[in-house]
């Protein structure tokens, strides 16, 4: 059995393994993807870095973490797909897919580093083909190098910046970038900056961005309202309200977003303690400042904890190895406080920044609770209408509104819709969405073939 | 039609795969979403519930759009690697 069980090979996962295995610990680290990165630094080790001069000095800070992982002896399992996650008396139990076989891997302790996903923009087209998130088109541009040719950006948050700037620095800029903040949001943020100035670097490379897109000329509408993809098999226009009039953006595709909210499946099939963030308007796992959750442990850090970014995922990584180093007796913790001071107090500075951002960029009402008419379960195709209905004839959370349809029950299991359905319920109720809670995440975490079953032989033996 | 994305790095080797049915020439240890993608292929999949076209929106395994079947099993095109000789269809379907 290993000391550290580490699912995640993102910022905080690779960090935590350098670190554990810095301090004596046995540890295994497990991704689906095919090396070191995780979405942020996504093909860091493989295509990525050829790209450097288009994706920045930050994309490249992936690099050092992942050569660092490589230099240790961290044991690391890539495209492994783990969907079963069971405590025990000893420790922890992993179950996990990996080239068409299935394999259990056992650790007395587990940090799940599994990150963030894109919050749901539910508005009318967002399934249609061509509409994806802006973090899938820094994906596409990371690990496959390819950049869609006549595309707006809408939504809200300085990630559509980034990725704009990117997309200009090829020679291929959006459109425009259709904004859904408006100039009292900035405003309602500035007294938020004075305590923030510690996170400065952030806030002088977003200036920059901002700098680079006006050079570039890339077209910026703010304050837009009623985002509508339009299209019948395809993504063909973005119509939008701003300056008092309708207004529509022929294109080809359409990338969305309106920033990112912790990856909670995990979490949530172990049952841990979660809690709702009010000002980020999303759930995340009850921790303490080096993870520990409310299983013993179970530990938590990086953006699966709540949105805090990439660096500051690292150093959370760091915090959490050299605690469960000392709770396996493998660091005093004399030592465990004073090697955790520098990390801790960049991550500080990292989070000082959140509360501006969160209120300058915040997510529209009409995103959070769409329309009767938008389908908001894009897998089972369920509208907000269905949902405000199965409300009001008495289901009161998102386990019950499955008896009434199949909201959350498709192949995402609710990874796109869940915290648009607690939304809905807690309008509908008049309640909160901390009241309304999200729905039960069971196993497998991820589909599983009958063959795959089939192979596992339960222990300890990993592929 | 028209490709709605543009390769950075054109020059890349390519294998034959199979696309419902018809060869395709993608590079060789792309990932199948976005070398679908950028080979012109606009929709992976039509919906079991109502037939809508789909295609890729996440690319990071959490929105199962992208789903195809890869002799015969059915799985997320934006988490498997291309090689020479793999066998893809639309998931549910070659009507896609």
């Amino acid at each position: 059995m290993r000391d550290l069980l580490i699912l995640g090979a993102g910022p905080a996962g690779m960090a935590a393994a350098t670190e554990a295995a810095r301090l004596g610990l046995s540890a295994t680290l497990l991704d689906e993807a095919e090396g070191p990165g995780g979405q942020i630094y996504r093909a860091i080790t493989t295509g990525g870095a050829s790209r450097a001069p288009l994706l920045g000095a930050d994309y490249m800070h992936g690099a050092t973490l992942a050569k660092d992982l490589m230099a240790s002896p961290v044991e690391q399992i890539f495209t492994a797909t783990v969907w079963d996650i069971a405590k025990s008396a000893e420790g922890v139990t992993l179950t996990y897919s990996r080239n068409g076989q299935a394999a259990q891997i056992t650790g007395k302790t587990l940090l799940l580093v599994t990150g963030a996903i894109e919050r749901p923009v539910p508005i009318p087209g967002w399934t249609l083909p061509g509409v994806m998130t802006a973090g899938a088109g820094q994906i596409l541009l990371k690990a496959s190098g390819i950049l869609p040719e006549r595309a707006v950006l809408a939504g809200s948050g300085p990630l559509l910046y980034l990725l704009a700037v990117q997309m200009a620095r090829a020679g291929m800029p959006p459109l425009a970038l259709v904004e859904t903040q408006s100039t009292r949001d900035i405003l309602r943020a500035a007294p938020l900056l004075l305590p923030g100035l510690r996170g400065w670097r952030t806030l002088l490379k977003g200036l920059g961005l901002l700098a680079e897109l006006r050079r570039h000329g890339v077209r910026r509408i703010t304050a837009a309202t009623d985002l509508a993809v339009l299209g019948t098999d395809h993504a063909t226009a973005l119509r939008f309200r701003a300056q008092g009039r309708v207004q529509e953006i022929a294109c080809a595709t359409v990338m969305l977003h309106q920033g990112v909210v912790p990856n909670t499946q995990a979490t949530r099939a172990l049952r841990l303690d979660h809690q709702w963030l009010p000002r980020q308007r999303a759930f995340a796992p009850v921790c303490d400042a080096s993870g520990a959750t409310s299983a013993p442990g179970i530990y938590v850090a990086g953006d699966g904890s709540g949105i805090a970014g990439a660096k500051a995922a690292a150093d959370a990584g760091r915090l959490a190895a050299l605690t469960i180093a000392a709770s396996l007796g493998h660091l005093t913790e004399a030592a465990r406080r004073a090697q955790s001071r520098a990390p801790a107090a960049r991550l500080s500075a990292e989070r000082a920044l959140r509360a501006f951002l969160d209120t300058a960029y915040p997510v529209p009402e009409a995103v959070l609770r769409p329309a009767d008419g938008t389908t908001v379960c894009r897998c089972e195709e369920i509208t907000a209408g269905q949902i405000r209905n199965w409300g009001r004839k008495g289901a009161m959370g998102p386990n019950q509104l499955k008896a009434f349809g199949r909201p959350g029950m498709g192949p995402c299991q609710g990874r796109s819709c869940a915290l648009t359905l607690t939304e809905l319920l807690a309008e509908t109720h008049g309640s909160s969405p901390a009241e309304i809670g999200l729905g039960r995440i069971r196993p497998p975490l991820k589909p599983v073939t009958l063959g795959e079953l089939a192979s596992l032989h339960e222990g300890d033996t990993p592929l | 039609m028209k490709p709605a994305f543009r390769n950075l790095s054109p020059e890349a080797p390519c294998v034959e795969i199979l696309w419902d049915g018809a060869p395709l020439q993608l590079p060789n240890g792309a990932n199948l979403a976005g070398a679908l993608l950028a080979a012109g292929i606009g929709t992976f999949r039509k919906t079991p519930v109502s037939g809508a076209p789909r295609a890729p929106y996440c690319m990071m395994g959490s929105c199962y759009d992208c789903l195809v079947t890869i002799a015969g099993v059915t799985r997320q095109a934006c988490q498997v690697t291309v090689s020479a000789g793999l066998v893809v269809a639309p998931a549910g379907g070659s009507d896609a």
